[in-house]
């Protein structure tokens, strides 16, 4: 990795990191709990960028909300934009393919998680949530004593984040740079064009099915990201791609079992996809 | 004698977070049980949301990410 990109990220990393020192979901529920709904969409999918929480616990998270009376559409916007908005992928996006691209990927994937959230919240699907997870009541929430940290223990937090993030990141960055330099340097630019350039229409929803299943991160798919664009793949298409990697994951979905029906899987799934699909024709369409 | 538990679906933090709990109370020559949770169900309803979460004596004193050693001895000899 260059080592501007590695520094570019390490320090949005710090950034994100003490900003969201002064976050938890106990405060993002308080906040949250208190809104008119509608305002709630937009709210929660900010929140879900700055609030700190990783994905072993997004099942004690996503009760904690429902339980509060936080609306399932809300806790759904809140959900979607924590991995799909991340630090990590935002800045390899900016070191790596430039800030433009970085901007549109933030702006559709916050809109996506506002916006598929508010249609879920109109579906009502909470007749589709577990069983037990409906009957649930945990009655009010006994608050944690506020923990309170001095400016230089929220830069211990930030540094700590960089440690803790490039040391779990670095080899998936390593593998995707391995991907892209194989693209770069075998993969015929006629070829690219033929799958993903932009007259394909039907690489947009290939690209989001192949996305699903792959076993990466935002770390490893966007060294392949810049490979493809680099070939000339359409833009629209490889941010297909991305945000199908980044937002829609087999294994958060499996943890996510334990609380909501195939039924209700299945139409997050749905909803999040049509989301991306729209926003990758959308840029095939306008480019 | 404390009872501590440790809340959370038993990802690797949780198990560092049990660890640091014996070293405090080791420290502090304090005995303590530890009783892990790691049930969503319980979980949620201790009110924990983001793990590993830790309670002392029924107490829930501590959510999310690892606690700071210094704290965690307080906590322990309050």
């Amino acid at each position: 990795m260059p080592p501007k990109v590695l520094l570019l990220l390490a320090l949005i990393v710090f950034v994100t990191g003490v900003l969201r020192s002064w976050f938890s979901p106990e405060k993002t529920r308080a906040i949250l709990a208190g809104k008119r709904e509608i305002a709630g969409y937009p709210l929660a999918a900010l929140l879900g960028v700055f609030t700190p929480f990783c994905s072993c616990s997004s099942v004690p998270l996503f009760i904690g909300f429902v339980s509060a009376g936080i609306p399932l559409g809300v806790t759904f916007s809140f959900l979607i934009a924590g991995p799909m908005v991340g630090p990590v992928g935002l800045g390899l996006l900016y070191g790596l393919v430039g800030w433009q691209i970085a901007t549109i990927y933030l702006v559709f994937g916050f809109t996506i998680a506002t916006v598929a959230g508010w249609i879920m919240g109109r579906m009502g699907l909470e007749r589709y949530l577990q069983d037990w997870v409906r009957e649930l009541n945990t009655g009010p929430v006994g608050d944690l004593p506020d923990e309170r940290l001095s400016f230089a223990d929220r830069l211990k937090i930030g540094l700590d984040q960089v440690r803790e993030i490039l040391g779990k990141v670095w080899i998936w960055v390593v593998i995707g740079i391995s991907i892209g330099a194989l693209i770069h340097g075998y993969v015929p630019e006629a070829m690219m064009l033929r799958i993903m350039g932009g007259e394909a229409w039907w690489s947009v929803p290939a690209a989001v099915v192949v996305g699903v299943p792959m076993y990466t991160n935002a770390a490893g798919v966007i060294p392949i990201v810049e490979a493809l664009l680099g070939k000339g793949a359409a833009l629209g298409t490889t941010l297909a791609f991305m945000m199908s990697v980044i937002a829609l994951s087999l294994p958060e979905m499996i943890i996510l079992k334990q609380v909501l029906t195939y039924r209700l899987i299945a139409v997050f799934i749905a909803v999040v996809a049509a989301g991306i699909l729209a926003t990758g024709f959308l840029f095939n369409i306008i480019l | 004698m404390k009872t501590v538990k440790v809340f959370g679906p038993g990802c690797k933090r949780c198990a560092a977070a049990e660890t640091m709990i014996h070293e405090a109370a080791d420290n502090l020559g304090l005995e303590v049980e530890i009783e892990k949770v790691t049930d969503a169900r319980s979980i949620a309803m201790a009110g924990v949301m983001s793990t590993p979460g830790i309670a002392v004596d029924g107490k829930l004193v501590h959510a999310g990410g690892l606690p700071d050693a210094g704290k965690l001895e307080s906590w322990l000899s309050a």
